[in-house]
């Protein structure tokens, strides 16, 4: 049994803007009955401010397909079409109180529905491209698809991207496949290096590291519901783990620069991070 | 209002008779059978007595029933003994259908080095004539099939494998968690070795089941530990729920063939109505060789977690082979294995019947279930083009 809120339950049982708009000014067709979930979009657009003035849809799927559905189309009206393309997976989720993990793939498809639908107004096709690479066969996600919603979403995870685009979920073979498209999104560039190293001994160098990871890096992790710790120091690499909200969810990119760059100033010296897993 | 339970292939409520004979087991008399004073061992006899209550529900003697913690551990127990029965023998038989107990650990064998054999079934969920015979070689171990589907109801051939079986000296074992107590069993006239029943498919309570051992079959204890069971299955007898199970066996024996003819009739009662009110619904399974309790239809073009949802709000419990009901993306692999149309596999939902149910919960279904699948089917792009014919008007 999902554990489905409130909301997705009665987007589910009385959804909203079912249906279809005649002749309407843009459509958006994602999803597959093969696939097991599909959805259509239909949206009246006004040509002159560019605002949806109406949006309904149809969806085969679970319960949570069709909800999305639903807190798509509710989202989207009124909106013009770039502030509708701000409109993440995420919000859609949001809207309903969240989503089941499992489910997230629902908002996606939402997501991708309205990227389709406008897509098709503004005159170019964003469904898939017969020169992008399919990485999972059985429900024929592309590469690209899985970098967008890995960086949307801040994914790490093979499953959690099975999770959001159910690519990976059928026989698996793709997984491999998967994981390397992540570690390539989320492998840490060089980092730049400094002008001038500062003479410090080993011992110096590891007390301003401590020091300034006790004091500065870990109350500002700690304040966002997450810590870390230094696992071991060697040279110039720095190996932490991460705990609390740090270790479930993607310490970005950024903030691992922002650790390195700092403990580089510190320390005068070129310093890498690393997460110990 | 209550609810109407059609999941009992799921599981089964205690039958009120079974509780009552399990509670003073539960409350005063909570000895260890194995002990030496009276009080702990005057239960070992109340053991005995199941013993042989869930052997006569299956024609067997009671020595051949040894006591498991579930059907799971049955099959599991099964297999294992005998794929470690022969070093020279290390290829296992079974089907694309089975119950994952059965399924995942031929797998795990199969990670071992054991050489499996998955055998196919055809449009109606059934295994080819002459399958397992083609797949049997001399260094075939174990032949495991199920009596009967636990998604479709589907009975398989068991009485025609288990001779085959028997011809070229393989073991033979049976997953019958869903046909004991619905169907009659003759261990005496169908010569397979080892065959597992559950307690909570039955009526009885969840976290028992019984393994049957054929005498003279060479078994190897899977739990091991103390001398229980005769040193077949360690660990303190669960005494509450394998009198309950003795008692659960007693009843579906005395009832068996009044309770699965009046099952089959609501059943079909069940199947009639829908197929008349709902176009495009489809039947999965051999409906001639199927267990009276069970109908898995499929309704085209919807998603069967949503009819479950939909279903649910008025109390209605039934189960679904749909991807999204499975908490993996992929639909049943029952229902895979026989090749249910693209158009239909994700709309299956499945009825299983018990002794509970009555013809009013049927109507009421009937009442119910049809408007459901009209809307859902209003909802879904593929449904509307069928309900309405390709290009449909304009709505609303």
């Amino acid at each position: 049994m999902w554990e489905y809120t409130d909301k997705v339950r009665e987007a589910f049982l009385n959804p909203k803007n079912v249906g279809e708009i005649a002749d309407a000014d843009a459509v958006g067709e994602v999803g597959s009955i093969i696939c097991g979930d599909a959805l259509k979009l239909f949206l009246r657009i006004d040509r002159e401010s560019g605002r949806i003035t109406d949006a309904k849809f149809q969806t085969f799927g679970c319960a949570s397909a069709i909800a999305s559905s639903s807190a798509l189309t509710e989202l989207i009206k009124g909106k013009t079409l770039d502030e509708a393309l701000q409109v993440t997976n995420q919000d859609i989720a949001d809207f309903l109180g969240g989503l089941p993990e499992q489910k997230m793939h629902c908002s996606v498809l939402g997501r991708d529905a309205l990227e389709a639908a406008i897509g098709n107004y503004r005159g170019f096709e964003t469904t898939k491209k017969s020169h992008e690479r399919i990485v999972c066969k059985c429900f024929d996600v592309t590469e690209e698809k899985i970098r967008r919603v890995a960086a949307e979403n801040h994914l790490i995870t093979v499953d959690e991207i099975t999770n959001f685009t159910k690519a990976g979920g059928g026989c698996g073979s793709c997984r491999d496949d998967i994981q390397k498209i992540l570690s390539d999104i989320w492998t840490i560039k060089e980092p730049p290096a400094p002008a001038e190293p500062r003479r410090l001994t080993n011992l110096q160098k590891i007390a301003l590291i401590q020091n300034a990871f006790e004091r500065e890096i870990r109350p500002g992790l700690q304040a966002d519901g997450g810590d870390a710790e230094i696992v071991d120091i060697e040279g110039n690499r720095v190996l932490i783990e991460l705990r609390g909200r740090c270790s479930s969810c993607m310490m970005s990119d950024s903030s691992l620069r922002s650790i390195q760059k700092r403990l580089s100033e510190i320390t005068g010296q070129e310093i890498i991070v690393g997460i110990s897993r | 209002m209550s609810e109407i339970y059609l999941d009992n292939n799921a599981t089964t409520r205690i039958a009120p008779e079974v509780l009552d004979a399990m509670l003073p087991y539960l409350r005063e008399y909570y000895g260890n059978p194995s002990s030496m004073h009276t009080f702990g061992g005057q239960i070992h006899r109340k053991i005995e007595k199941a013993r042989e209550q869930v052997a006569a529900l299956i024609n067997a003697e009671p020595e051949e029933i040894i006591f498991t913690g579930s059907g799971t551990e049955g099959d599991n127990t099964a297999i294992m003994s005998a794929a470690t029965a022969s070093a020279s023998r290390r290829h296992i038989i079974t089907t694309s259908v089975e119950h994952p107990a059965v399924l995942n650990f031929c797998r795990v064998l199969g990670q071992k080095g054991f050489r499996t054999t998955y055998l196919p079934v055809d449009t109606k969920g059934q295994l080819e004539p002459g399958a397992v015979e083609h797949a049997t070689d001399n260094e075939t171990a174990l032949i495991s099939v199920m009596y009967a589907n636990n998604e479709t109801g589907v009975v398989f051939p068991i009485n025609s494998i288990a001779e085959t079986a028997g011809e070229h000296g393989v073991l033979m074992h049976t997953d019958a968690v869903q046909a004991a107590g619905k169907i009659p069993i003759d261990v005496k006239n169908v010569p397979l070795d080892m065959l597992t029943i559950s307690g909570h498919k039955l009526h009885a309570p969840k976290g028992i089941g019984a393994l049957f051992v054929r005498k003279g079959t060479p078994f190897r204890p899977y739990i091991i530990g103390g001398h229980q069971e005769h040193g077949r299955r360690a660990g303190t007898e669960n005494v509450a729920s394998i009198i309950g199970l003795g008692k659960a066996a007693e009843l579906a024996a005395k009832n068996l063939s009044e309770e699965a003819e009046c099952l089959s009739r609501l059943r079909d009662r069940l199947e009639r109505g829908l197929l008349s009110s709902c176009p495009n619904a489809r039947i999965n399974g051999d409906i001639s060789n199927r267990l009276p309790n069970t109908s898995n239809i499929s309704f085209e073009y919807i998603e069967g977690e949503a009819v479950l949802l939909r279903l649910n709000e008025h109390n209605i419990c039934a189960s679904s082979g749909s991807a999204c009901t499975s908490g993996s993306l992929e639909p049943s692999h029952v229902l895979k294995a026989m090749s249910v149309p693209h158009t239909a596999i994700h709309g299956s939902i499945r009825f299983s019947l018990g002794r509970y149910n009555t013809g009013m919960e049927i109507d009421r279904v009937l009442d119910i279930l049809p408007g459901i699948i009209m809307q859902l089917r209003e909802l879904s792009p593929f449904g509307r083009e069928f309900l309405h014919g390709g290009k449909d008007q304009p709505r609303e």
